[in-house]
This record gives structure tokens, C-alpha cells and sequence, in this order.
């Protein structure tokens, strides 16, 4: 048996859909037994949804006030707790789980794997290096506690139909007061989510100011897009960093990705190389993106994009 | 003595393209140019910051590598810091050791902030911020795009999925940046003399009693699967019409 413990990320009651992915990473290890964590101030919806995966055997609920808004140094000291006797303790390659599950494996003294892409057995993993210009494949001592994060984009979302028990926890840890939570300035937009969107549209230097931008915005309402940016347009003020695609922005895996006046910078290559369609708009032929681009387009995007639209 | 660490990782340079071994066993480095990690640039231009606007006395850059990391160390003191140390490592470490390297360091140096990339770009492992912290048990703030000191306490507001988030946190504290921080400063020839005169004491791994074994091994490197290289299209008529027949329009 192969103890998994996956470390819900959720926020306002809902469960990010990056779990459910988390739990198909997890239904690769044979032989597996999936556990899902959820700290929270109450999380009983959260805990629901999280039971309600398929595959899941039980979901762990800890509630406790100082759980929401989240902070990694209060989580750390209890996904810790709750780890003892697992093998495996995933969370999603999320911002959450990137600031988290370092430290929860310095916690455990176990090393961590980043950015799983595949599970190979127990005890091998491949994830890649050098901005995805090379995957690796690592192996961790059999029997020993390994910490992961899930490359979100490389599995599909485990489907719902599991009646999983709940069982709430109550843990005697001692939680730090030396950081606290502020404020968080998050875009409320009725758009999909950039990082789970089935179509995506993005935009780049060449848009050349933030009121350029909305030619993104009109196209992407069209399509029933996700907006997303390159680091240039977010570097230059066009767009917010949260729409940043790319190595260190969010890696990503649409149906459709539509690159507006985006060169294609090995960084942004790296974040949408499992698209399956990649459009590329640009006026200069030579631009790397079109390498990559399943359907390249040689003009003026200020023409072009508006003329899409009309025929969309 | 209120003093910033700064972690300086030599890595691969950003504008190289990386290319596996034929034999998988690694990438190719002969004759690569090598930099500092540029989130570690940008970690080091904050710490200069910081010191120029009162809140630092004293810069300290600090590496785990091989020796060769002395270059990124001199151009580290060339940007401004005051003195720097090599941990000198000839095998590789991994983040978890790194963590207690600079553990070992902070001891020493008794940093009120540490200040490190938040992931090299050569293994984008992400984890040694974190690490350090935990093994530290005191607060980190990864992903700055702004640091403020109020006291002793950092005001930072972090790049998360949702957008910018703000958290406050006790010094010491371990900080991590993003690319938004600053746009690191270029080094003047004047600045790379002065910086040979700067101290940089190298420190065998040995010395530190660490335990610095890999945990992980890593068994094989592939190139990633290319994307066949599609088509160009003469009009956005075309585009169009090839998008609606593979239903994604």
C-alpha cells in the first residue's frame, strides 16, 4: 500500500480544480491509498468536494481560525502532523503549493521532487529542468518519505463520483504568530481561469500600451477565453502580473492558445508547450513562436485581430 | 551589525540554449556561458537597496558550488555587496542541503534577512527559500515583487496566482523574489577593480558538517518530445476557417 497525502489548496469554500489533478498524479502509483488534507477556518464545503473525487479513500479536515487566509508557515507545522505515516505528500504546483511544501518537507527531512509530470513507479518520477529544455527522470530511495508538487498541466482532472468519509482531525501543534497575513489584491473577473481555461489568448510587447490590450480582451470574450500575457507585456504595465505565462509565471495547457505579438521567448515557450493548438499572430516570420505555432499568421495583429473577431 | 544574506547560485546564463548530452547523463556545459541565477541578481540589487536606504549595514553574497563560483561571487561584490563566501561543494547539492549549508552560514553571520532567488532556472527546483526557513523556524515571503522595512518586521507583497498578495513578517525572515522586484544594475569597470580587493573566503563543505549526500538520484536526461512545426496561413479568413474545422472556434 502506498500512502498519499495530497494538501488541498482551496479559496472563498471552493476547491481549486489543481486537486483533482493532484489525485490523478496520484492514482499513477500502483497500489496507491489517496488521503486529501484540507486546513481551513470551516472547509466543510471544501472537504465535500474534495470527497466527492474518484479515487479518493478519505478526506482529513483540520479546522482551526488561523488556517484562512493562508499562510505556509501556519500550514507547514500541521500538513507535517498529518503526514506521519505517508509515503507520499503531494500539493499542486500552484503558487500555494510552491510556497508551501518546501517547507513542509524540510518539516519531515524528506527531499522534494518539483513539477511532477509523470509518475514511472514508486519511487521514479520525471519532471523537467532548464525551463522544460530537458526532463529528467529521478528516483528516491524505495521506503523513503518523499514531498512533491504536481505539475498541474501535465494531468487531467480526476472526474467526481467519490463518497470518500470525512474525518476531522484535531492537532496539538504550535503555530507561529511571526507572519501575518495582510491583504490580497486579486482581479474579480467573470473570465475562466488562466490556469484551468480550455482556450487562452495572449498578448505581448508588440500590443505596445495597456489600452492596446483590450484587442486581447474583445478576442478572447469571442472565444470564451482566458486572457494571459507574456513577461514583456506584464514588464511594460499592459497587464497584471497573475496573467503572466511562462516559466515563472503559470504553465499552462489549453485547447486553444492564441499568441498575440508574442516573439516566444524560451521562458514563454516553456509555459505553453501542452497546448494542443497554438495560433501565433506576429508581424516579423521569423519569430521563434512560429516554431512552435500549429497555425502561424504574418501581418499586423491591429488589422488582424479585429478582422478575426468579425469572423469568429 | 543589521545584515543581508544573499544567496548567488552559477547556473547556466538565461540566453543559452540547453541542450541534453547525447548519453543523457546531463546537459552540455562545455564551453557554456555561465552567470549568476538572475533571481539572485535580482535578490542581491534589493539587498544593495536596502543598504543604500538605511535598513542594512553590511551585504554578505554567499554561494554552495564549485570554485568556479568565485567569478559570480567577484561580480557579485563588483554590483555592490561587501564581502562574500564559497562554500566550496565539488559534487552536486541539493536544495535540502544547500538549506542547511545556509543555516550553518546564518548561525555565523546572524542575517536579520536572507535573501535568495526564488528558483534557479537551471533545476527550477523552488524549495531552498522555504527549506531554509523551516529548518531556521522563522518566517519566509517568497515571490517578492516589494519589500518594505518597518522596524523589524518586512512588509512584502508576493506574485500569487490570484494576483499580489501582502503579508507581513518578523526578522530575521527568509525572502525570496520574483522577477518584478528590481531591474538589477549593470557593473562598472571601475566597480570589478575595487571588487579584487573586496574579501571572498572560501570554506570547504567538508569543514561545515553538513550532511550533504543527494537524496535523489537523477537516473537519465531526455530532450523534451519538439512540436512539429505547423503551417502559415495566408489570411485571417484561413485561420478562421482552419480553427472552426478542428471545432475550436
Amino acid at each position: 500500500m502506498n500512502r498519499v497525502l495530497i494538501v488541498a489548496e482551496h479559496l472563498d469554500g471552493k476547491l481549486n480544480a489543481a486537486v483533482a489533478k493532484c489525485v490523478t498524479c496520484a492514482t499513477a502509483i500502483p497500489d496507491a491509498e489517496i488521503a486529501i488534507a484540507v486546513l481551513a477556518r470551516e472547509g466543510g464545503t471544501v472537504a465535500g468536494a474534495a470527497a466527492a473525487i474518484a479515487g479518493v479513500a478519505r478526506v482529513l479536515l483540520v479546522k482551526n481560525p488561523a488556517n484562512e487566509p493562508v499562510l505556509a508557515a501556519v500550514l507547514a507545522p500541521q500538513v507535517a502532523k498529518l503526514a506521519e505515516g505517508y509515503g507520499f505528500v503531494f500539493g499542486p504546483s500552484t503558487t500555494f503549493g510552491k510556497d508551501l511544501m518546501p517547507r513542509v518537507a524540510a518539516l519531515l527531512g524528506a527531499p522534494q521532487v518539483s513539477d511532477i509530470m509523470a509518475v514511472e513507479s514508486p519511487t521514479r518520477f520525471r519532471r523537467p529542468v532548464y525551463a522544460a529544455n530537458a526532463i529528467a527522470t529521478v528516483e528516491s530511495p524505495a521506503g523513503r518519505q518523499i514531498v512533491a508538487t504536481v505539475r498541474v498541466a501535465s494531468f487531467q482532472a480526476a472526474a467526481d463520483g467519490g463518497q470518500a468519509p470525512i474525518e476531522t482531525r484535531a492537532l496539538d501543534v504550535k503555530l507561529p504568530q511571526s507572519t501575518r497575513f495582510v491583504s490580497v489584491s486579486a482581479a474579480r473577473s467573470d473570465r475562466p481561469d488562466l490556469q484551468t481555461a480550455t482556450r487562452v489568448v495572449s498578448g505581448g510587447r508588440a500590443l505596445g500600451s495597456a489600452e492596446n490590450f483590450k484587442l486581447i480582451q474583445a478576442l478572447a470574450d469571442k472565444l470564451g477565453a482566458a486572457i494571459g500575457a507574456s513577461r514583456a507585456a506584464v514588464d511594460a504595465g499592459y497587464a497584471p502580473n497573475e496573467l503572466q505565462v511562462g516559466q515563472t509565471g503559470k504553465i499552462i495547457a489549453p485547447e486553444l492558445y492564441v499568441a498575440v505579438g508574442i516573439s516566444g521567448a524560451i521562458q514563454h515557450l516553456t509555459g505553453i508547450k501542452d497546448a494542443r493548438t497554438i495560433v501565433a499572430i506576429n508581424k516579423d516570420a521569423e519569430a521563434p513562436i512560429f516554431e512552435v505555432a500549429d497555425y502561424g499568421l504574418v501581418g499586423d495583429l491591429f488589422s488582424l485581430v479585429p478582422e478575426i473577431e468579425k469572423l469568429l | 551589525m543589521r545584515r543581508i544574506l544573499v544567496g548567488i547560485k552559477r547556473v547556466i546564463d538565461y540566453n543559452v540554449r540547453v541542450r541534453v548530452r547525447p548519453d543523457g547523463s546531463g546537459v552540455v556545459t562545455d564551453g557554456v556561458k555561465m552567470s549568476a541565477n538572475p533571481f539572485d541578481s535580482i535578490a542581491l540589487e534589493e539587498a544593495l537597496r536596502l543598504r543604500e536606504r538605511g535598513e542594512a549595514d553590511e551585504v554578505v553574497a554567499v554561494s554552495v558550488g564549485p570554485l568556479e563560483a568565485q567569478q559570480q561571487l567577484r561580480d557579485a561584490l563588483a554590483m555592490g555587496a561587501d564581502r562574500a563566501i564559497l562554500v566550496k561543494a565539488d559534487a552536486a547539492i541539493e536544495p535540502p542541503a544547500v538549506a542547511r549549508v545556509l543555516l550553518k552560514l546564518v548561525e555565523r553571520e546572524s542575517p536579520r534577512l536572507v535573501l535568495l532567488g526564488k528558483q534557479a532556472i537551471d533545476d527550477d527546483c523552488n524549495q531552498t527559500g522555504q527549506m531554509l526557513a523551516a529548518l531556521w523556524d522563522r518566517p519566509q515571503a517568497t515571490s517578492a515583487s516589494k519589500i518594505e522595512i518597518q522596524g523589524d518586521t518586512a512588509r512584502v507583497t508576493r506574485e500569487v496566482d490570484a494576483g499580489l498578495e501582502t503579508i507581513e513578517v518578523d526578522m530575521p525572515a527568509v525572502c525570496t523574489t520574483d522577477l518584478r522586484l528590481n531591474e538589477p544594475r549593470y557593473i562598472k569597470l571601475p566597480d570589478i577593480m575595487k571588487a579584487k580587493k573586496k574579501p571572498l573566503d572560501v570554506i570547504e563543505l567538508a569543514t561545515l558538517g553538513v550532511d550533504s549526500a543527494p537524496i535523489l538520484k537523477v537516473l537519465k536526461f531526455e530532450q523534451p518530445p519538439q512540436r512539429q512545426k505547423g503551417v502559415i496561413v495566408k489570411d485571417a479568413a484561413a485561420l478562421v476557417a482552419a480553427l472552426k474545422q478542428k471545432g475550436l472556434a
